[in-house]
């Protein structure tokens, strides 16, 4: 049934085995998300805004309730259909920014090419590409260790978009970032949001950083407690 | 994700960590060194033996006290003294297929000359040594039929023993004392080389077997008896000539088992062969030990490897490496790492026995067999001990990967 929602949560549900102790991250969290939005997903730590992400971000699968993306059921796949799905639809961005040690900021942004059949001149070219969308162009060649974080987390962008997905899910993006470049930062997110409509996914429990959302919602101990619309 | 890819990865993944791979790899590379070394020594070894046996002729035969089923282990000959002179001169005179015959003692003795001393090994023959064993006189003459029978202290020195007691100055003519009894020097022995490193030939003395009998060792008996036959094609009837006048002489009845046994060179070769193969399988099986042990640092390795590259896997899962990605990454470099391993060993063992020969005078043989051998071995040992880690590292979660410190 297609609709124009990107993102269908339906009662979701997740309960973790912690030794003997039964651990209720996410208790019946329903919400929509639709093409395009930017979308801030807040609560303090261990309201289960991670177990949140993680689901949305096809990384982990629901113990109950339903998930669709793209009007396709994602919540029963099994890994290896999942890991087909981050590939093509979904981006990432954390806080730890999270490239790989000693290699260039090409090479980091091809990393999700590598697994989706694409030929190395196409591989080059989307690299180059994205990392120009993200204001590195002149730097495709730094190693990791030669960037700043602000750099990193640019990279760690171009990363999550050479696939040309359909969302974007960052993990508290400006965490280990000054004001400063956390700002430049959240102008780039801003501006893919406009310029590309690209679906974008903030979590984080900084209200500064979920300035610039136009939705958001709060999470405490598994639910939704609160949803706030702006136009 | 398709394997040149994979392999791409792989590589670039070593590349990076380049000490490490390097020290993980060692071990490959000194256990196929070593099994190339090896090998191409012991194979060397066997082939110098081969050659020595060839030069010697094949229609050479040896015939020895003792039935066939002692094969001669028995120790020197001591216990066995059923072999006389008369049996040598009746396989010359009754087997037409038979050309040469040469009696033979031995033993060792102190050898004097003026203020030098040589301990040596003293050969009694007979005049007919030297066509039977193709041994050239250097200088002066060999003992003939005569001295023989009047068992004249007469000697013909090896050129080791020449070369020891002479030191270049004519020995022709001289007086040695072998075992304190005076020998007239007659003559020097071309030079024969040593054999494989293990003995030197021209390492001897040789005098009349009679003189030997009954100045030195105060025997009647022999202890062989070398015979050459007419031609090669004769041998086998050679063989069967002998064992029938030996009979004879023997007074050995029907059905009896003989007490003596003929022995053809070329199997004497074989048998030199197959203890010379034993040896090169035990030398190689130690080395290929230690290509095991290899394996293990290469499996230690890779799952230390995989526990420090936790994030990484976590970071390539998020971005969609299936399970199987990953197990293919970590074994390809497993893989790689053991195939190198292997190439660099191959490459250190020919470097080895190349230097081996050099400095040791030893021949090598490098086998073209034991090269892929060692390398599609060094490519299953990586697959092999590669696996349970790459294994490891594709069941890894990747949410739990991805927050590992």
């Amino acid at each position: 049934m297609k609709n124009n929602n990107l993102i269908q949560l339906e009662n979701l549900t997740k309960i973790y085995q912690v030794g003997e102790t039964q651990v209720n991250a996410l208790r019946g969290v329903s919400y929509n998300i639709k093409e395009g939005d930017l979308v801030a997903i807040m609560g303090p730590s261990g309201s289960g805004k991670s177990t949140l992400m993680n689901i949305i971000g096809c990384l982990d699968k629901p113990t109950e309730g339903k998930y669709f993306l793209e009007g396709e059921e994602v919540s029963t796949l099994d890994k290896n259909r999942l890991a087909r799905i981050r590939n093509k639809k979904i981006g990432f961005v954390f806080q730890t920014f999270n490239l790989l040690a000693r290699t260039t900021a090409l090479e980091n942004t091809e990393l999700p090419l590598l697994y989706s059949n694409t030929s190395k001149k196409k591989m080059r070219e989307l690299a180059y590409e994205s990392l120009a969308v993200v204001g590195l162009g002149g730097r495709e060649l730094h190693r990791t260790n030669q960037l700043s974080g602000g750099e990193q987390q640019r990279v760690a962008i171009a990363r999550s978009l050479v696939n040309d997905p359909s969302l974007l899910l960052a993990d508290e993006p400006t965490g280990n970032l000054d004001s400063k470049t956390g700002n430049e930062i959240m102008d780039i997110f801003k501006r893919l949001n406009q310029e590309k409509n690209i679906t974008i996914i903030l979590v984080t429990h900084d209200p500064e950083v979920a300035q610039i959302t136009r939705r958001r919602i709060y999470l405490r101990d598994g639910q939704i407690i609160k949803k706030e619309e702006q136009e | 994700m398709n394997i040149m890819r994979t392999i791409r990865v792989a590589l670039r993944a070593l590349f990076r960590n380049k000490m490490r791979s390097l020290l993980t790899a060692l071990g490959i590379i000194i256990g196929v060194g070593a099994v190339i070394a090896t090998v191409s020594i012991g194979q060397g070894a066997k082939r110098e033996v081969e050659k020595r046996f060839e030069a010697m002729g094949t229609n050479l035969l040896f015939v020895r006290p003792g039935s066939r089923s002692y094969r001669g282990r028995h120790g020197g000959g001591g216990s066995y003294t059923t072999l006389m002179p008369k049996d040598a001169k009746a396989i010359l005179e009754k087997c037409d297929a038979v050309q040469y015959i040469s009696p033979s003692v031995s033993g060792r003795a102190q050898v004097v000359y003026g203020n030098k001393n040589w301990n040596t090994s003293i050969y009694g023959v007979g005049e007919m040594y030297p066509e039977i064993r193709k041994w050239e006189i250097e200088e002066g003459i060999f003992f003939d039929e005569n001295m023989v029978r009047s068992k004249q202290k007469v000697a013909v020195l090896g050129s080791e023993v020449n070369e020891n007691l002479f030191e270049g100055a004519d020995p022709i003519g001289q007086i040695i004392r072998i075992k304190k009894i005076p020998f007239r020097v007659i003559g020097v022995l071309k030079s024969k080389g040593e054999s494989g490193g293990w003995f030197n030939r021209d390492d001897m003395i040789t005098i009349p077997y009679t003189t030997a009998q009954r100045r030195l060792l105060g025997i009647i008996h022999i202890q062989s008896i070398d015979v050459s036959a007419v031609s090669t094609t004769r041998t086998v009837e050679a063989v069967e000539q002998i064992e029938e006048v030996l009979r004879i002489q023997h007074k050995i009845a029907p059905g009896a088992e003989d007490d003596f046994n003929v022995r053809n060179m070329s199997e004497i070769a074989e048998g030199a062969a197959e203890s010379r193969d034993v040896l090169i399988f035990l030398l190689g099986g130690i080395a290929c030990v230690s290509l095991l042990v290899g394996g293990i640092g290469i499996m230690n390795i890779m799952l230390v490897s995989v526990t420090e590259r936790i994030r990484e896997i976590g970071i390539r899962m998020s971005v969609g490496a299936r399970e199987k990605d990953i197990l293919f990454q970590f074994l390809l470099e497993a893989i790689v790492l053991s195939v190198l391993g292997g190439i660099f060993g191959i490459i250190l063992g020919v470097g080895a026995s190349e230097l081996i020969s050099l400095l040791a005078g030893w021949e090598t043989l490098v086998s073209n067999v034991s090269i892929v051998v060692a390398f599609f071995f060094s490519g299953f040992v990586g697959i092999v001990f590669g696996f349970f880690p790459a294994f490891k590292a594709s069941k890894l979660d990747p949410i739990e990967a991805l927050r590992y410190e």
